[in-house]
């Protein structure tokens, strides 16, 4: 692996990115996924790890609106995407509908998984505006929490839905 | 944090542009598409490629055709798979395999193909580099024993694709295009019960196409065992597929299994044991004797080899009692824990 | 404080005040700290599972570009440990590795990418030792050393403790009932991997953020590490992802990193990957019991001798601890006139085990809780009803002088009973589906600390000034349990203000006074506590100088919801911010301090600081489950709870514990396991964790999480503040007993282990076919070679709490076997 390393290319890499609604340039050793540049080279550390092999979901972000895990994303593959991530969810100091729910209604303990659980509850409402609590489980079954045992996260995104429904704006 | 290992990355437009990279690199490189089998081996430094040849922008590798049978892009992914009508209307099996693959985010990320051509997995190879260090490697990499028996003189890796058995059971062909030519092949064909040479897709070629025949009459299923509702590899899949006469009786069947073996598992016997009967219950524990005898399920993944074996005919009658139309749902909840 | 007043914020569900933070992604948790300069470290680790070093050379990797630092044992000559009398662990290992994943050498370099392959240069020459894999081949292979300071072999703890004479209470019973069970290991997976980031500070001191639960104890242990003055260290605890019990030890990671920075003059920062997590490990300890347990006809208890067989695996950790803790609280449940409990604790060659939620009693109470469900089947009893005619009174004495407070156990039994109709389900329901019950109790807090002293547990500064702004600060650590919210909660009603004026300043030993840590369920009431004496005081200072000012009576000046007022003069009434000038205008600058020491234990016998608690929490839980004859698939469709929490601050939070519990309690029922593999001795001599990931460490996902109901028993205990007692860990003892006895009512056979697998199921289900003995579990207990226990009397039986004298007890087994 170290005789390889020597031969490798290693300049960086150049991507531009709209993250959270805005354009940003980025550069970065090509080795990096989407969650090594949100964190390392664009200080969001609001997007967590707990495995960095896709077996949790903590880093779950939306890549042009869907539900990904960004470790095991190549942010050389998002040139030119769209990223929202937790740090993006609210509008001005107004929390979004899912990060009100989530603080109200016990959806975050520790906090860790959260990110991930919002950009992926985020995902969800934003196609599905009314679903019922059984897809809200299978839609959040790919981001481990080791804290609430789930229940007030999906009493958090239903009731996050609700507020939604009657705002009558797209999540 | 788990790091990729430097690579170089190339981006090409179209398949054949893709085939005379991955020509031109040889052995060094590899296709990446979803990236969700191939990154986490090479952050274990199971896989470590000089060069990743991306998929990504390739055209073409979503197309779906629908005109006699279907025509399946390899670079769909399994979301998109699941969200394709014709495939939960005339390939339920498929449909269900697919929406049963690892977790949500992996299937909006892993692709079809990629899951078909999924690197057969074991406990003592998905590990990291110190972890197999320190079993002194084994002999899918950089070793030489087998540790799973290690009388085998090959390796004993599962196959843990989801797809591949519902589309054996289906009948589907892929199409592999290299930079010399292209090929069909019966999806059966691409694979090889090894470990290491799991697959006789060709280091040159690239799986562009799935393509189902037109099955009129024929129903199919998918039924994966595994701990949890989510995430897990299959540690059996039971795909089946039946056209039956009006009557009842059987006119065609393909049961495969996955998980139990290096390579989906077709079971002619079992197969042939069903034509010409009726679906009855003593047929169908019949049935699954018979494909319990096939199956070799290995100590390399989740839960008692034993039990995994004994529950064998069990799952072959959850798929077969489905084809032939008992209300499964309650079962299907228990098992995968949600609706499918 | 007259506790009549209304509550504006106790018991009120809202926001937690932290809440907003954890949801914007402006939270910091220790890896997301990045300082200028910083530089990463990777750790190299053991490959072997007992070895001595003979040589490590660190030339190649020194000299590799981008690398500033490379450590090895050598630079750390003082071990470490949380517990005084096991400091028996190197932050890196000098000479002598003791399982796969044993740290013994560091670098430090520009990134972690660079880290990494420089670790790879490094070159160790191991001497392979033998190695132990089970607590069996521990106690079989004295020869065999893991530790060099133990008495006998690989035993690190021995302990038996008797009061009264069990034996006699045994042979007097109508019944004794002999059982045995294994509770397998499992790791707290916390989703936050461990991380840290040190930073040396003005002249030589040391700065350390990290993902710890106790960062007093880490305090204390880097200066006895480093060899540097307490005072010039200061750890700052970061909001942890996660904690239960895994953040509590010190680990090695986290003095080489202060290390580092001290000797490179720039911050180090390092985050533990999950499979290194896993090697950290301190998790639930393996435990093989043996119960011997007598019973009336009518069903009470007479006696219970218990025995337990800790896997400790290869360090100390808090294993001093966790072996009393497999015995000690189990008599809090039901009346027991006598108990025995034998404890061992027995290095292996694995990862050290430790503290996790429930710490050591969890898996006793699974054998407990099983063994009554037996014990009621055989003497046609309804489990429920068996456990209401036996539960401990409040203000009572266990046998082994455990003082019971508030007890709220019977009305948990009778909600949940009422709750899931048990009646209409227990017994009754079709073949193949089934309820079990099963109670828990827990500590509210350990009442001697972890190192002996007569200072405070917990102590609580609060700052007014005449903004109106309330900061408070404390050594307590926010691990998602809400104890910020608690902190909040407890000041902001005592001041009549709401927890958004409140800051809270936690966890940092350089600017806050110490709190032991957030470990024993112990943060609200001895924080509380604290906080309620500091409050009490300022609310007081308050109180004298609005009296004056409004020309009233002390007695009746109210401090409610932002206002300061007379009561019943509505003219009379101030903002809480004018309240605070004038105090601040009275009396200085204003700041009060509170302080919290738990009671005296009853008992007075050597070790009987375990256990004792100023309260005491409770449980009850039903589960349903439904199993398949065929395959001995189990499906858990409903949870009911009941916890005895004396009172919720925050009911949403509380009901978040609980059902938290109840998750991971059902994950360590059925699937959750941290097992190991050996390869073929003949071919390898390789002992590694089987399953260091996330994906094969199996963890309930949201598809296979049942509904839970919960019922929160309100009771408040005198002993805590507001009433509140615990709820962080309580609620997950009863859930895998629970578990284990509804797969006996769905299908008849009993499953004495956890996890409870299909395997396990459909292996019983066979033996059931076959007119065996309809069980799986444990075969057999081995020669542990415990030593005479301590012989105290119970208090029923004229005990004064202390050790009696062995003679005496030797002339009644003479009298006896004469007689």
């Amino acid at each position: 692996m170290n005789t390889a390393l020597q031969k490798v290319d290693q300049r960086k890499a150049h991507i531009t990115l709209r993250v959270n609604g805005e354009e940003v340039e980025v550069s970065f050793a090509p080795y990096k996924t989407l969650l090594e540049v949100l964190r390392e080279e664009l200080d969001l550390t609001g997007t967590k790890h707990g495995c960095e092999l896709g077996e949790c979901g903590a880093c779950a972000v939306l890549v042009d609106g869907e539900p990904l895990l960004s470790c095991l994303k190549l942010a050389l593959e998002c040139d030119g995407a769209s990223i929202e991530t937790v740090e993006g969810l609210a509008e001005g100091p107004e929390l979004h509908p899912l990060q009100a729910a989530f603080s109200d209604h016990g959806g975050s303990q520790c906090g860790y998984c959260t990110p991930g659980v919002l950009m992926t509850a985020k995902g969800l409402l934003d196609r599905e505006p009314n679903p019922s609590r059984e897809r809200i489980k299978e839609a959040l079954s790919g981001n481990l929490c080791r804290c609430t045992g789930y229940q007030q996260i999906v009493d958090s995104v239903a009731d996050a839905a609700r507020t939604l429904r009657e705002r009558g704006v797209k999540a | 944090m788990m790091r990729l290992p430097w690579f170089q990355y190339q981006r090409p437009a179209s398949v054949a542009e893709a085939a005379r990279m991955l020509a031109a690199e040889g052995p060094r490189g590899m296709l990446i598409a979803g990236g969700t089998d191939l990154l986490p081996n090479m952050k274990r430094r199971q896989q470590t490629p000089a060069t990743l040849i991306s998929l990504s922008r390739v055209e073409g590798l979503k197309k779906i055709t629908n005109g006699s049978g279907l025509t399946l892009g390899a670079g769909l992914t399994l979301t998109e798979v699941v969200g394709t009508g014709a495939v939960r209307e005339k390939y339920r099996g498929l449909w269900q395999a697919a929406a049963q693959v690892a977790s949500p985010h992996l299937r909006n990320m892993g692709t079809l193909g990629g899951n078909l051509c999924l690197d057969t997995r074991c406990n003592y190879y998905n590990q990291n580099e110190e972890w197999r260090e320190a079993i002194g490697y084994c002999m899918k990499k950089e070793g030489k024993t087998c540790w799973v028996a290690t009388a085998s003189k090959r390796c004993l890796a599962v196959s843990s694709t989801d797809t591949a058995p519902a589309l054996i059971a289906l009948d589907a062909k892929v199409r592999l295009v290299s930079a010399a030519g292209e090929r069909e092949l019966a999806l059966a064909s691409l694979y090889n019960n090894d470990g290491i040479n799991y697959i006789t897709r060709k280091p040159d070629e690239i799986l562009t196409e799935v393509v189902l025949p037109q099955l009129d009459g024929w129903s199919s299923t998918y039924w994966k065992l595994r701990r949890r509702g989510s995430f897990d590899f299959p540690l059996l899949g039971v795909a089946a597929a039946a056209r039956m006469a009006p009557d009842g009786s059987v006119l065609e069947a393909r049961v495969v299994l996955g998980a139990v073996s290096s390579q989906p598992l077709p079971l002619a016997k079992a197969s042939e044991f069903l034509v010409g009967k009726k679906l009855n219950d003593e047929v169908i524990a019949e049935a699954g004797v018979l494909a319990a005898s096939r199956a070799k399920p290995m100590d390399n993944t989740d839960l008692d080899v034993y039990w995994r074996k004994e529950v064998v005919p069990s799952f072959v009658g959850y798929a077969l009692r489905e084809i032939r139309g008992d209300d499964m749902r309650a079962m299907r909840m228990r098992i995968s824990r949600q609706a499918l | 404080m007259s506790t009549a007043k209304r509550l504006d914020v106790i018991g009120h569900a809202r926001r937690r005040v932290d809440g907003r933070e954890k949801v914007t992604g402006q939270l910091r948790y220790a890896d997301d700290m990045k300082l200028p300069r910083m530089l990463h470290m990777k750790l190299l680790r053991s490959s072997h599972p007992h070895a001595l070093i003979e040589a490590i050379d660190t030339a190649r990797a020194q000299a590799y570009p981008g690398v500033h630092l490379v450590l090895t044992g050598k630079d750390f000559p003082v071990p470490f440990g949380i517990m005084p009398v096991a400091q028996d662990e190197y932050p890196l290992a000098p000479e002598h590795v003791r399982y796969v994943g044993d740290p013994l050498a560091a670098v430090v370099a520009t990134d972690e990418q660079t880290a990494s392959a420089a670790l790879q240069l490094i070159e160790v020459k191991y001497k392979p030792l033998p190695t132990i894999a089970t607590p069996e081949e521990a106690l079989a292979q004295p020869e065999v050393r893991i530790h060099d300071y133990t008495d006998v072999g690989n035993i690190h703890r021995n302990q038996a403790f008797e009061f009264g004479d069990v034996e006699e209470a045994l042979s007097k019973s109508d019944h004794v009932f002999e059982d045995l069970f294994f509770y397998e290991g499992d790791n707290h997976m916390a989703m936050e991997q461990h991380a840290s980031l040190a930073r040396a500070e003005g002249e030589g001191k040391l700065t350390l953020w990290s993902s710890t639960q106790d960062p007093h104890y880490l305090h204390r242990q880097l200066a006895r590490v480093l060899q540097m003055p307490a005072a010039h260290i200061r750890v700052i605890a970061c909001d942890n992802g996660g904690g239960f019990g895994g953040k509590c030890d010190p680990a090695g990671h986290e003095f080489v990193v202060s290390k580092a920075a001290l000797m490179l003059g720039r911050p180090v920062k390092i985050c533990l990957t999950r499979e290194e997590v896993f090697y950290l490990h301190r998790g639930r300890h393996p435990v093989l019991m043996k119960f011997r347990t007598g019973v009336t006809k009518d069903g009470k208890l007479t006696g219970m001798h218990l025995q337990t067989l800790l896997d400790g695996g290869a360090y100390g950790s808090h294993g001093p601890a966790s072996t009393f803790y497999t015995g000690v609280l189990t008599p809090l449940t039901y009346e027991l006139p006598r108990f025995k409990f034998d404890a061992c604790r027995v290095f292996t060659n694995k990862p050290a085990c430790g503290p996790k939620r429930g710490h050591g009693t969890p898996q006793p109470r699974f054998g407990q809780e099983v063994q009554l469900d037996k014990i009621a089947e055989m003497l046609k009893r309804d489990p429920a009803e068996l456990r209401l005619n036996m539960v401990t009174q409040a203000n009572s004495l266990t046998a082994s002088w455990l003082k019971i407070g508030s007890n709220g156990l019977a009305e948990c039994i009778r909600q949940v009973v009422a709750g899931s109709g048990w009646k209409q389900k227990h017994g009754k329901l079709p073949q193949g589906r089934g309820v079990g019950i099963a109670c828990g109790s827990y500590m509210c807090g350990a009442g001697v600390s972890i190192y002996w002293n007569k200072m405070p547990h917990s102590g609580v500064q609060l700052a007014l000034d005449r903004s109106g702004q309330v900061t408070v600060f404390c050594g307590a650590t926010e691990i998602g349990q809400g104890s910020d919210d608690v902190l909040a909660a407890i000041v902001a009603e005592t001041l009549g203000i709401s927890t958004k004026e409140v800051r809270c300043i936690t966890g940092d030993t350089g600017i806050t006074p110490i709190d032991l840590g957030s470990y024993s369920s112990r943060v609200t009431i001895m924080m509380g506590n604290a906080a309620l004496q500091a409050a009490g005081r300022a609310r007081d200072m308050i109180v004298t100088a609005v009296a004056e000012q409004l020309e009233v009576l002390p007695e009746s000046v109210v401090l409610s919801r932002g206002r300061v007022f007379a009561a019943g003069d509505a003219a009379k009434s101030m903002s809480f911010a004018e309240a605070v000038v004038y105090a601040e205008s009275k009396f200085g600058t204003l700041g009060t301090v509170g302080s919290y020491t738990p009671p005296k234990p009853p008992g007075k016998f050597k070790a009987a600081g375990v256990g004792p608690s100023p309260a005491y929490s409770f449980s009850a839980c039903v589960v349903e489950v439904e199993v398949d004859e065929h395959t001995g698939w189990i499906n858990v469709p409903k949870v009911w709870i009941a916890h005895d929490i004396g009172r919720a601050l925050n009911p949403v939070l509380a009901r978040g514990q609980v059902i938290g519990g109840v998750y991971m309690g059902l994950g360590e029922a059925l699937m959750e396991e941290q097992v190991f593999r050996r390869l073929p001795p003949k071919l390898s001599s390789a002992l590694v964790h089987k399953i260091p990931s996330l994906l094969e460490y199996k963890s309930i996902t949201s598809l296979d999480m049942p509904e839970v109901e919960v019922m929160l028993v309100e009771d408040p205990d005198p002993n805590c503040p507001f009433g509140a007692k615990e709820v962080g860990q309580g609620p997950l003892l009863p859930v895998m007993p629970a578990v284990a006895n509804a797969i006996f009512d769905a299908v008849g056979v009993r499953i004495d282990e956890v996890p409870l697998t299909p395997e396990k199921v459909l292996r019983a289900l066979h033996l059931k076919r076959e007119g065996k003995n309809p069980r799986v579990g444990p075969e057999r207990f081995p020669d542990v070679p415990y030593p005479e226990p301590t012989f105290v009397l119970p208090p029923g039986e004229g005990g004064d709490g202390n050790e009696s004298k062995m003679a005496k007890r030797a002339d009644r087994v003479m009298e006896r076997s004469a007689s």
